[in-house]
């Protein structure tokens, strides 16, 4: 029964975010928002990319770097959407405080927000990487791909990153529109600990091995090696090198990695959530408006 | 569980602390508050600016937790049990513009009655329902971004109920709206009583017209505290003992010293601008003080255009518990 209501509260959350989110009354606008938005800044990434090696697009690890990127995404959308649907419900619909004491359970209304939000994401990633595959020689092939492990990496991956916007969604709860700077911070933890445009071998020893719990990293390189299989095989032993730095793990276990590390990221973010909305409360901050 | 008072507060008490040390001072925004409402009553909260209405009906609608005592609705601990009271409530605070303005309003509606629950045929019925006796069919599928103020307030009266909640909170449901909309909410909340005895309204008001007119009882909170609680009626005997005297004289000079006046209760006037009137309005101890009134009155060389005693309002006995009227 609860999970009915709960998997119910999804749906609703999700017809909500999608009223909302695609506005077609204006598809230009949307279409610039929702997919030429992500999309550039991947470009600009490969235009640095291009100035950097003399324009040199055809090898394992330019394809490492852009599929890290337009994968990153999803991250950046879902992490930061949360951040923004609960400042937007609190200050600008002022209806936030009227969802919450609804009887529903506020996190799968988030989550339900949030599929929207990787719903929508997907088309710019898929088209990203579209047109790295056709324009720049990213190193995709239908045929070569693992779908059965881009399958579950893409549940796991989308279940990590909704885990997530969860614990943030609770922060934001006590934080001021202005004051978004938390989620960039998380955010650019992952963009520079998880393997997103380089691997983390390039990082010091420290630092790969918080990495190294990071769910990020084990989706990243799941993902890859669903995506571009024989690339990651190629980075895999550069000169006897192992330059991802996970290539010893078989498919099978960075899976497991990546469902172990979710799991523990989920029973944290849980009780930052549950410990953010009980200040919250105290505090009187579900229907609070920041004073410019 | 049905014999549960449908709110029962045990010295409830929410203090603010100020943000910065410095900046202001704390807030005890409610004291010691106990409090207890029947099912299927409509009680009123009347009180004047920053009295803590809004404080109370945000604890209760567990958006809010108490600093100390404790706050049960329909016998559950708001603190503990906020999952189960969210069941059985709804809250909607008047003044406020709130809802998705990219939905239209039915879906506005629609999307919370999910929310709750609710049978998604059952709720478009009752949508259509109380927006035909809102008087907003016509703005059934318009954007909320294009209603006005007061439609949305209407819309957000109507949210409150299609819920169909057991106790429903309204914060000031009828700030700023016209007399005619005013009067169809406060018809409709009289209605959905009469249907539904086991139900219970808590609004606040700051139309002491309305909470006369609507309320079964009311309690009269300042600064944080229950100054009185009771019905209307008999809150207005309790200064019913009391002499009630109005006044309308001509060029009154100094109003001042009525308020501190032998015998005086509590003294309020209103200057008519028009008729060059100023309107006093006396609670007295007894008839006895009542000549003494009209020659400090006519020393001012003011002329005395009418004279009456007449029945407590509810204002009256606001002022007196008060010290201050509402306005
Ligand atoms: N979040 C808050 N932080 C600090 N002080 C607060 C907060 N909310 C309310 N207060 C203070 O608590 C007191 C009671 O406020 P409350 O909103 O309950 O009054 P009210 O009776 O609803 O007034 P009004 O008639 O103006 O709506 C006020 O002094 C107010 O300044
Ligand atoms: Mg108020």
């Amino acid at each position: 029964m609860a999970v009915m209501n709960d998997l119910r509260t999804i749906k609703n959350a999700a017809w909500l975010g999608w009223e909302m989110e695609a506005n077609w009354a204006d598809p230009f606008l949307f279409a610039t928002y929702s997919i030429v938005k992500p999309i550039s800044a991947t470009l600009i990434l490969v235009f640095m990319y291009m100035i950097v090696t003399g324009g040199n697009t055809d090898n394992a690890y330019f394809s490492y770097m852009y599929v890290g990127s337009a994968l990153y995404m999803y991250i950046a959308e879902v992490l930061f959407g949360v951040t923004w649907i609960i400042h937007d419900d609190r200050e600008h619909y002022m209806s936030l405080k009227q969802v919450y004491i609804a009887p529903i359970k506020f996190y799968a209304y988030i989550l339900g927000r949030s599929a929207i939000k990787i719903a929508i994401t997907t088309a710019g990633v898929i088209i990203t990487l579209a047109f790295g595959v056709l324009a720049l020689g990213v190193d995709i092939s239908l045929w070569d791909v693992d779908w059965l492990l881009l399958l579950g990496s893409t549940a796991l991956g989308m279940s990590c990153i909704c885990v997530l916007g969860l614990a943030l969604g609770g922060i934001t709860f006590l934080t001021a529109r202005h004051s978004i700077g938390i989620n960039e911070g998380v955010a650019g933890v992952f963009y520079v600990m998880s393997g997103i445009i380089f691997p983390i071998t390039a990082l010091p020893t420290w630092a790969q091995s918080i990495s190294k719990i990071l769910p990020v990293t084990y989706w990243m390189d799941s993902m890859r090696r669903a995506l571009m299989p024989d690339a990651m095989a190629e980075l895999g032993s550069v000169a006897g090198v192992d330059v991802t730095g996970l290539s010893g793990i078989s498919d099978l276990y960075i899976m497991v990695y990546l469902a172990i590390s979710t799991a523990v990221f989920f029973a944290l973010s849980m009780a930052v959530f549950k410990y953010a909305d009980g200040v919250a409360r105290r505090k009187g901050k579900i229907d609070w408006t920041s004073t410019y | 569980m049905d014999q549960e008072p449908a709110v029962r507060t045990e010295a409830l008490t929410r203090v603010f602390e100020p943000k910065k040390k410095k900046e202001g001072s704390t807030v005890r925004a409610l004291e010691s508050v106990d409090l207890r409402i029947e099912q299927g009553e409509l009680f009123g909260i009347l009180g004047p600016n920053g009295a803590g209405k809004t404080t109370l009906l945000k604890i209760l609608s567990t958006l809010l937790l108490p600093t100390s005592g404790k706050a049960y609705v329909a016998g559950l601990d708001v603190e503990t049990q906020f999952n189960a009271v969210r069941q059985r409530i709804n809250m909607v605070s008047g003044g406020e513009i709130s809802g998705y303005g990219l939905l239209t309003v039915k879906e506005n509606l629609w999307m919370f009655s999910q929310f709750y629950g609710i049978k998604s045929k059952v709720a478009l019925q009752r949508i259509d329902d109380m927006l035909g006796e809102f008087g907003l069919l016509d703005k059934k599928d318009a954007k909320v971004r294009t209603l006005s103020t007061g439609q949305r307030q209407k819309m957000n009266v109507i949210r409150g109920f299609v819920t169909d909640p057991d106790i429903i909170f309204l914060d000031e449901p009828t700030l700023g709206l016209d007399v005619n909309a005013s009067r169809v909410i406060r018809t409709y909340i009289l209605d959905w009583l009469k249907d539904h005895p086991k139900k219970t309204v808590v609004l606040t008001t700051h139309y002491m017209a309305e909470a006369d007119e609507l309320c079964d009882r009311i309690a009269i909170i300042d600064n944080g505290r229950i100054l009185a609680c009771d019905s209307p009626e008999r809150l207005k005997k309790m200064v019913r003992m009391n002499t009630t005297l109005s006044m309308d004289v001509t060029r009154l000079k100094d109003t001042a010293v009525f308020k501190t006046f032998p015998g005086v209760e509590s003294f309020t006037f209103t200057e008519d601008g028009e008729k060059g009137l100023t309107k006093l309005r006396f609670v007295m101890r007894d008839e006895s003080g009542v000549s003494d009134i009209v020659s400090a009155v006519l020393g001012q060389g003011s002329r005395i255009e009418s004279l009456q005693k007449t029945e407590p309002t509810l204002e009256d006995v606001f002022i007196k518990m008060v010290g201050k009227g509402l306005e």
